[in-house]
């Protein structure tokens, strides 16, 4: 039997700052050249295991440690931070602030250069792994004019020039668009087989990582492992919803059609999932191509943007010739690749931007001439990190200050705010502090600060982005709930789930022009359109196929409400 | 979006030079100018110090923000010395010529002249040689270059660290300032100014959540990757001196030597024309 290359035993681990251990009685081996997925959601102890694998825990982040952790056999706990980052590499999640240096030759170089290692050596491994990861073309490149994508990669190099025994990488999706996801998959999978590493890849994005095959995926929650076996064996249970992670779509529309899952049908992927005429037939059967009745969206326009275009100095085209309508109390998804002008569009609805030419129309009436504040009161702009709009430090003052400017009476003010809190599932936090709440909860109050506003329309950026299943839902609920109530809401984003589970209607950009306006089924059906807008194709419209349904566009539909019915409504 | 550090590439033989060399010459030119009252070796800085531009291929207008900045800083600086001493020049250098009087002890006198002439001569004898080295720099080198004339790795380091997140930053601000005019809160010249304080506050309170989060990851991810593991650091930019940069270096030297001789054989550190 092989060494184990990384080996915990009986280990837990207690945060200083926590009551409670993070990590509960940890028993597990990865070996080398493994290819382990460890998932769970936010919470789950996760990351705190990276950060113990990594040396972060304990040298950065302090805390009591029982049961030992041995890497290459030797314990963490009499290694310095550096011996250990010799075998281990970390690609952390957010790769802006991974990319520390000027330019990519640089960053490649910055573990070399710490080392003191000769400068034709550095030279020369710089480049070998620049090819590896596809960036020699770069080398001189500000992270500024690199895409989420190629920072990836850039970070991914960065570990690698190092000649690291193990590899880890912390959420690699949570900042990519779903066809650069797909892309950094793949990237991971042939740099395994390249240089042999071990590779760990912490995720709850299961379907996404699922696309290369792993060796074995590990299931946590609430510090502890409550799986530890191959992909097929996990995906023939059904621990993931119960643990607050998504199984692979097409999985779940099999399950609703009453089709037995188990290993010999080779569940992890969809190339490799094996049907039986009657499992196929089951599909067909459950999919009654009644699709239920969709929602009416009223007729009466409440944003018109009219050949709207957008340059920064007149040289870099962001918006060309935009034309919208957004009609009252619709649900829109905004998609496109990064850089496609989504952000930019947001902006200039809300002002903090102002067009090159066009003109913006709220019900019929112009909003050209007005300021940033006035558009606030019928508009408002919900950023996708809330502590970038957090100025109080009491909930309650939070969420009135845009009342307090606005020059309200302090008995208005407390109505209104209480009112607000209602809605948004905070009033009994009224009186804490901001810094108590959770980052899912603080995202509430910055969008109840807005809310107070009596906006009709609100714009969320990334609401979703960074969240689990479980806060995912919670959050697109809440913006549903608001929805009901008549608000009309535009988001911006890249996950699929969110397009085809609460985008009503899906407006595609690309290269600052609108592609696609459509249903948010139709748009991911589409190969052409996905393709363009770095989205993918679901799994759902490839299950369609893979039972000979025609109609996949409708089965996808079709699936969505099935799966709204069952999970929300009984 | 203003750009400080303004580097503006080109191909020139200063562009050539190691950035060490370049800010070894500049401290030692600017120690140079800044010791002596030298005026005719103050000219002689000055013009050598525009003559850099055409050889850095840089035009003024390239650099116009600092120009400017430099500038009129050199005047608000040449009339306080006037509004504080309006006749220091003559205790300088012994002699009173009176030209007239202005008002009551505001005299314009040939010495309080001569001497602010000189003052302005140790700017024009050092604003272009600080331009150029910003512009003609790779910011890159830059914490190299300050590695290499002795600064500890780590100091030099936060420099180049500064330039990468110094646009981040002031994007972000941006964001937030927006968002937070969205919800009323007042920044423009028509409130009162008390309020405007109060409003900065609003806006720079999450600049410096998210600054710190953000400050939280990149110190763990230096760490990560063994910043701070050795007593020295190699750097993949640096460049070997070449002939410019001895020249660079040796002028540098020669200039310092120059003006302290002057200053100790002279007996003083003033060019005294008036007696």
């Amino acid at each position: 039997m092989q060494e184990a290359i990384i080996e915990f035993k009986d280990f837990s681990f207690k945060y200083n700052a926590l009551a409670q251990p993070t990590l509960n009685n940890i028993n597990l081996k990865i070996y080398p050249k493994e290819k382990v997925l460890i998932v769970g959601t936010s919470g789950c102890g996760k990351s705190t295991l990276v950060n113990c694998i990594n040396g972060l825990i304990p040298f950065t982040y302090k805390g009591e440690i029982s049961g030992t952790l041995t890497i290459k056999g030797k314990k963490t706990i009499d290694q310095s931070i550096v011996e250990l980052s010799s075998s281990i590499g970390t690609v952390l999640q957010d790769t802006d602030c991974q990319f520390i240096s000027m330019t990519v030759l640089e960053d490649i170089a910055f573990a070399l250069e710490n080392q003191c290692v000769k400068q034709k050596e550095m030279i020369d491994r710089v480049n070998r792994v620049s090819q590896i990861v596809s960036m020699n073309d770069y080398l001189h490149h500000a992270p500024s004019e690199l895409s989420g994508g190629q920072k990836q990669r850039v970070a991914i190099a960065g570990v690698m020039v190092d000649d690291v025994d193990v590899m880890l990488f912390d959420e690699p999706l949570a900042n990519l668009d779903p066809a650069t996801g797909k892309t950094a998959i793949k990237l991971i999978d042939d740099i395994q087989k390249k240089t042999e590493a071990t590779v760990i890849i912490v995720e709850h994005r299961l379907e996404d990582v699922l696309y290369k095959s792993v060796d074995r995926i590990v299931l946590m929650d609430e510090g502890r492992i409550v799986f530890d076996g191959n992909s097929d064996d996990l995906l023939s249970l059904n621990l993931l919803s119960k643990h607050g992670i998504r199984e692979p779509l097409y999985l779940s529309a099999l399950r609703y059609a009453n089709v037995e899952i188990n290993k010999e049908k080779k569940p992890s992927h969809l190339d490799t999932l094996e049907l039986t005429v009657s499992d196929k037939q089951k599909v067909k059967n459950w999919f009654n191509k009644i699709v239920f009745e969709k929602n009416k969206s009223s007729t009466e326009s409440i944003l018109t943007i009219k050949n709207i275009s957008f340059s920064y100095n007149k040289k870099k085209i962001v918006l060309n010739d935009i034309s919208l309508d957004i009609k009252k109390g619709e649900l829109v998804a905004l998609v496109g690749k990064n850089g496609a002008g989504k952000t930019t569009l947001a902006k200039i609805l809300c002002g903090f931007e102002k067009q090159s030419s066009g003109q913006l129309y709220y019900k019929s009436e112009s909003m050209d001439d007005l300021s940033i504040k006035e558009r606030a009161d019928k508009i408002g702009y919900v950023m996708q990190n809330p502590n970038k709009m957090i100025s109080k430090v009491m909930i309650f003052d939070e969420v009135a200050l845009g009342l307090q400017t606005r020059g309200y009476s302090p008995e208005e003010i407390k109505v209104k705010v209480e009112e607000v809190l209602k809605v948004c599932g905070l009033y009994q936090y009224r009186n804490w502090p901001i810094s108590a709440l959770s980052y899912g909860q603080r995202k509430r109050v910055t969008i109840a600060s807005i809310l107070v506003l009596d906006p009709e329309v609100l714009i969320l950026d990334e609401p979703t982005a960074g969240q689990d299943f479980k806060h995912y839902s919670d959050i697109m609920e809440f913006l549903l709930s608001l929805h009901n109530r008549g608000l009309t809401i535009i988001m911006i984003t890249h996950d699929m789930h969110l397009m085809l589970e609460y985008g009503q209607r899906c407006i595609v950009l690309c290269d600052g022009n609108i592609i696609a306006d459509d249903t948010s089924a139709n748009v991911l059906s589409n190969d052409e359109i996905t393709e363009k807008a770095a989205l993918k194709r679901t799994s759902l419209y490839d299950l369609a196929e893979l039972c000979d349904l025609k109609d996949g566009q409708n089965f996808v539909d079709y699936f969505i409400q099935y799966d709204r019915k069952v999970r929300y409504d009984g | 979006m203003v750009n400080i550090f303004n580097y503006i590439e080109k191909d020139s033989i200063i562009h050539k030079m190691t950035g060490a060399s370049k800010l070894a010459c500049l401290l030692l030119w600017t120690f140079a100018a800044m010791i002596t009252f030298n005026t005719p070796f103050l000219i002689f800085l000055s013009l050598l110090a525009l003559f850099l531009f055409p050889l850095s291929k840089i035009k003024i207008s390239e650099v116009k923000f600092m120009f400017i900045l430099l500038m009129s800083f050199m005047v608000v600086n040449g009339l306080l010395i006037y509004l504080f001493s309006p006749e220091h020049g003559c205790s300088l250098y012994g002699t009173r010529h009176l030209l007239f009087t202005i008002i009551g002890r505001y005299t314009i006198t040939w010495e309080q002249l001569f001497y602010q002439l000189n003052v302005m001569l140790k700017y024009t004898a050092t604003v272009p040689l600080i331009l150029v080295f910003i512009s003609s720099t790779n910011p890159s080198e830059l914490a190299c270059s300050l590695n290499k004339i002795g600064f500890s790795y780590s100091i030099a380091y936060s420099f180049s660290l500064a330039m990468r997140y110094i646009p981040d930053t002031i994007n972000e601000f941006m964001d937030i300032s927006k968002s937070q005019q969205a919800r009323g809160i007042e920044m423009s010249k028509k409130e009162k100014l008390i309020n405007r304080i109060k409003s900065a506050a609003l806006i720079v309170l999450p600049l410096i959540l998210t600054s710190i989060e953000r400050i939280d990851r990149i110190t763990n991810a230096m760490e990560l990757r063994k910043f701070g593991c050795g007593k020295k650091r190699t750097w993949i930019l640096e460049r070997k001196f070449n002939f410019l940069d001895y020249f660079a270096l040796a002028l540098g030297i020669l200039f310092i030597c120059y003006s302290l001789y002057y200053n100790i054989s002279n007996g003083s550190r003033y060019f005294n024309p008036f007696i």
